[in-house]
């Protein structure tokens, strides 16, 4: 089940190898993503893009917002 | 969004799974960086001046103009002890009789950005409303600092 993080917690797990995720747009993101950040939009997360990230290791997503 | 991002990965076999649902905008709001195209332009939190004088509601206006004077300042920002944004004096308030209580003689509940906006969005903005100065908060409406119209025309904001 996937786990809510707040800011601070987000920092700590990227730090320790945690893969960051943006799922806005593809256009969103290439405006502005959080350092470090991949971007896998929703519409196209699927089998074979997600092979781009780690099975063994955490993965934190996000958005826009809460919304 | 990030929900459903979440568990449609969980469905492909992603054992550890976290959601940031605050999101961009979280961190954004909190003036951290950022990397894109938008990275390096720049933005009101950058911008705004960090040293602006502060006072609380049960300063006396006069002991307030006089501080704010000393630092170089024509402005004050009413803030409680977390920092939280009540007010503003521009120099109309700053200018009135200063034996008045900062809450009675402040412009209460002013307009506030965040960080984030970018300069040529605040500039429009600030021009269009005659904004001498907006302060900007996080989203939990704490200071960041004063953002002066000139700062934002300078930086590249053409205003119109």
């Amino acid at each position: 089940m996937p786990k809510e993080i707040d800011r601070e917690g987000l920092r700590r797990m990227v730090d320790a190898g945690a893969q960051l995720v943006e799922v806005l747009p593809a256009e969103e993101y290439a405006e502005d993503h959080l350092p470090g950040a991949i971007s896998l939009p929703l519409s196209r997360i699927d089998a074979e893009r997600s092979k781009a990230l780690d099975k063994t290791r955490p993965v934190i997503v996000y958005c826009w917002d809460i919304a | 969004m990030s929900p459903r991002a979440a568990w449609r990965l969980e469905s492909l076999g992603f054992q550890e799974l976290y959601d940031y649902t605050v999101g961009k905008l979280d961190w954004l709001a909190a003036g951290l960086p950022t990397e894109g195209t938008n990275a390096n332009r720049p933005r009101a939190g950058t911008l705004a001046r960090k040293d602006v004088p502060t006072c609380a509601l049960d300063e006396r206006l006069g002991a307030v103009r006089d501080r704010a004077h000393a630092q170089g300042w024509d402005a004050a920002v009413v803030v409680n002890a977390e920092r939280v944004v009540f007010g503003l004096l521009r120099a109309k308030e700053l200018a009135g009789d200063g034996d008045r209580l900062i809450s009675e003689a402040m412009r209460p509940g002013p307009s506030t950005f965040r960080p984030y906006v970018l300069a040529d969005e605040m500039a429009k903005t600030m021009v269009n409303h005659k904004l001498e100065s907006s302060p900007i908060t996080t989203s939990d409406g704490r200071l960041v600092g004063l953002l002066l119209q000139k700062d934002v025309v300078d930086a590249g904001g053409t205003g119109v």
